[in-house]
């Protein structure tokens, strides 16, 4: 008897291993869903529609990759649904963004956290920037902690919400500065706290690299600063926050890449976890990031893992007190 | 009149090619309940990789305007508003086609889109430099102001009570707190899970609009056993032309205020046709007819929203901005292409920026000869026997609802909301103001807790919200908006034998 229950356990074990295995073999063998949890036009949305337009490549996944996006709060939505109601097949992926997920999740009120999630890849990094309009007074970080230490809660400061990467920089830079900015969050991602900055709304901003590179060369902005550890490519002329004299790192870079749920076949995650960043590198990729001013970060699995982790502690300690 | 010498990039082969698809195409999707002129110009940035960056913008430009102009077919046609632009055309339009006069409705509306269309690319071309500071001046007290000025219209539109207009208009308002708040991310009244990310408004609209409708022919449909079926006459095309130009003071005030509207950021597109409707109407001598299917309601809903077109993009083109959400789609169109919009792009890319200003002045007649020729033809659909159109209506209404963001829970929302409005109506309530409130509610708010976080920092609220020539403006008009509301209000309960008198007499006409 005991035999014959070791033998049916095996077997059941092995049916289920030769399923796994067959299942991985043939995936992907329908087109695969990406949910973004920003609108349609957004930079996340218009970044991952370039990243994955190769995808249906027969050297590369051999299935189309199709865009849903799952607007709503600040991202919380799309993420929530992508944790609760999505399937771990590997046919429904979401797109990520570092720090928001992981900060919500250490606020609370979500239905996730990084452990939800099995990163796959990363394919961009936008840096948080320090923009003020063409005509301010101020010219340099020094200009405007000057400033801001001379007036402690008068310098008003725009960025897309809270809990977001413009926050976190915000909060950074206030902790470096030992000074009070006054943070004014906006509705609408980065355009209309950029729309601030131009009108004089606000004395400053924080703002997405990429959009703030736009709105420099329109003759509309000048950048002081970049809150990351190197001057980026897109921004030569540009220090970053550490030339400044201000203690800030790369904690509020917004990391773009893709996601499975977890539970997803191991199998299938090895496949994502080959394919997908061979599909980020793909030369016509490369060349459309480039003229939308995207600056491409291409990380592997392992990479992004050990960034995940690392981002949970830096952000858990900063938004302590908050 | 530098455009003119573009003109030529328009004329090309595959250009042409490209404008009469991305029109059809537009007018097509534009029709399907559900799909926002936002999602399917979204759609269509994925053609516009393997094109020219001028051609993609041809496609994108011709799309744009056609799908505006195409969501008054479902409004007219199935009192279904595919995006909130076309509202109000739904409020007139229906009642329209459900008199047979669907194809007078149609080829008014395409007729007022396009005068309307293009006065505003005109706006565009003309007036770009000037639009860009203006549309600059109104931040975020003055945002809050205008939703203000828009919530004291709620009480007078599509009601026949005052009192409940403005209940209509609360229960929208409410429901626009439902879910995370976008700026701090708390979490309000989320009972379930579908409410996390709040009511979206294509959902609502095609529930608040199309459910109780439905509900109401199914009723009918059990109540009498044969089968009515509508005569659709033809209405001559020469007749809309005539009929759009003796109404001109409809089609001015639906130009002018989509074309002020449309510009201002982040509020424009969504409340330019209410706000027109709203206004033609108390401009308009035949006060009354107003939502009984009165053709100079659709003519200023619809020249109002497309009107909105040209200016929308003022600040996309020369600030780097993007005053909507469509707006935001054709900034990834142009990105995409490596062309960073910004004052000085008309002289970077003059053959871009001219040739895509152009396809959508050409994409506006276009537009407005497909659409008359499809007029007669789509107008029939009113012939369909009732329960036929009853559940085609609610097949549309599922799909429309779940292809916003394949979401049951979207579905759920519409039927729920759907079911509600049904019950409400029958104590005299109506939807328009409900979506009106669900649509202002949180421009106001947001716009108001990033003010208020300026305002502390700066002179406090009293000194932000209240000072300055623009807030004393809006203040004004809304103080005004307010006291006329009561003013006719009260004129009508003195009166209210005499227009009772005259409402009994128009079906004679």
């Amino acid at each position: 008897m005991k035999t014959l229950l070791k033998t049916a356990t095996l077997s059941v074990a092995a049916l289920a291993v030769s399923a796994t295995m067959a299942f991985a073999a043939d995936y992907p063998e329908r087109p695969i869903g990406v949910a973004v949890s920003y609108g349609a036009g957004g930079a996340t949305d218009f970044q991952a529609r370039i990243v994955t337009m190769v995808a249906g490549n027969e050297d590369l996944l051999g299935q189309p990759i199709y865009i849903l996006n799952k607007p709503g709060a600040g991202g919380r939505k799309g993420w929530n649904w992508f944790a609760t109601e999505a399937e771990a097949d590997g046919y429904t992926m979401s797109a990520y963004n570092i720090p928001h997920f992981i900060a919500q999740s250490i606020k609370g009120g979500v239905k996730y956290s990084a452990d939800s999630f099995e990163p796959i890849a990363n394919w961009g990094a936008d840096p948080a920037v320090v923009v003020v309009g063409k005509d301010s007074k101020f010219n340099t970080m020094g200009d405007l902690i000057e400033y801001a230490k001379a007036n402690p809660g008068k310098t008003t400061t725009s960025g897309a919400g809270l809990f977001v990467g413009h926050h976190i920089a915000a909060l950074q830079i206030e902790k470096a500065c030992d000074c009070k900015l006054a943070y004014i969050p906006t509705k609408g991602g980065g355009a209309a706290a950029m729309k601030a900055v131009i009108a004089g709304e606000v004395l400053a901003g924080v703002n997405n690299l990429s959009d703030a590179f736009r709105a420099r060369e329109a003759g509309n902005v000048k950048i002081l600063g970049v809150a990351d550890l190197e001057r980026n490519s897109f921004l030569p002329d540009v220090p970053t926050m550490k030339e400044a004299g201000l203690d800030v790192d790369n904690s509020s870079v917004n990391f773009r890449g893709l996601m499975v749920k977890k539970g997803t076949p191991q199998a299938v995650i090895d496949v994502l976890a080959a394919k997908v960043p061979e599909m980020f590198k793909h030369k016509r990729v490369a060349s459309r990031m480039k003229a939308g001013g995207s600056p491409m970060h291409i990380m592997t699995r392992d990479e992004v893992k050990a960034m995940w982790a690392k981002r949970q502690d830096t952000l858990a300690d900063l938004l302590k007190g908050l | 009149m530098e455009f003119l010498s573009y003109f030529g990039g328009v004329f090309e082969p595959v250009a042409l090619a490209l404008l009469f698809g991305g029109t059809i195409g537009g007018l097509i999707l534009g029709a399907t309940p559900g799909l926002s002129p936002t999602m399917a110009v979204a759609l269509l940035i994925p053609f516009t990789f393997h094109l020219a960056p001028t051609q993609g913008l041809i496609l994108l430009g011709a799309a744009y305007t056609s799908t505006v102009a195409g969501g008054a077919v479902s409004a007219i046609l199935l009192k279904i508003p595919g995006a909130p632009a076309n509202i109000a055309t739904a409020l007139d339009g229906n009642e329209m086609a459900k008199r047979g006069e669907g194809a007078r409705a149609l080829q008014l509306s395409f007729l007022a889109s396009g005068v309307g269309g293009l006065i505003g690319v005109m706006l565009l071309i003309f007036l770009t430099p000037v639009l860009a500071q203006w549309a600059l001046q109104f931040g975020f007290p003055h945002l809050f102001w205008i939703a203000i000025l828009g919530v004291t219209v709620i009480g007078s539109l599509d009601s026949k009570s005052f009192v409940k207009g403005l209940l209509s208009g609360c229960i929208g308002l409410w429901l626009s707190t439902i879910g995370y708040d976008d700026i701090q991310g708390a979490e309000r009244f989320v009972f379930f899970d579908a409410l996390s990310g709040g009511i979206t408004i294509i959902p609502a609209l095609i529930g608040l609009f199309a459910i109780p409708q439905v509900i109401e022919m199914f009723a009918k449909g059990r109540r009498e056993s044969k089968v009515e079926s509508l005569e659709v006459p033809k209405y001559s095309f020469m007749d809309s032309v005539r009929e759009l130009f003796s109404s001109i003071r409809a089609l001015s005030i639906g130009t002018v205020v989509g074309s002020v509207i449309g510009l201002i950021p982040g509020v424009g597109g969504q409340i330019a046709g209410l706000v027109a409707y709203d206004q033609a109407r108390n401009f308009s001598p035949l006060k009354d007819k107003f939502g009984t299917g009165h053709s100079e309601g659709v003519i200023a809903a619809e020249s109002a929203n497309n009107a909105m077109v040209g200016p929308s993009l003022v600040p996309l083109l020369t600030l780097s901005i993007p005053g909507s959400p469509t707006a935001a789609v054709l900034l990834g169109g142009l990105l995409i292409h490596g062309i960073f919009p910004g004052s000085d792009i008309f002289t970077n890319h003059p053959e871009v920026v001219w040739t895509f200003i152009n396809s959508m002045l050409i994409g506006q007649i276009l537009m407005v000869i497909f659409g008359i020729y499809t007029a007669a033809w789509a107008a029939r659909i009113a012939k369909a026997p009732v329960p036929i159109m009853a559940s085609g209506v609610l097949v549309l209404a599922l799909f429309g609802s779940y292809s916003v963001g394949q979401s049951m829970g979207d579905v759920q929302i519409m039927l729920i909301l759907g079911v509600g409005m049904y019950i409400l109506e029958k104590f005299g309530f109506s939807a328009a103001p409900l979506v009106l409130g669900l649509i202002l509610g949180p421009i106001a708010a947001d716009n108001f807790i990033t003010g208020s976080r300026i305002a502390d920092a700066q002179d406090g609220p009293w000194v932000y919200f209240f000072t300055g020539p623009l807030n004393i403006v809006l203040v004004t008009m809304v103080v005004a908006s307010i006291g006329y509301s009561f003013w006719t209000n009260m004129l009508r309960s003195t009166f209210a034998d005499k227009s009772q008198k005259s409402a009994g007499e128009a079906p004679a006409e």
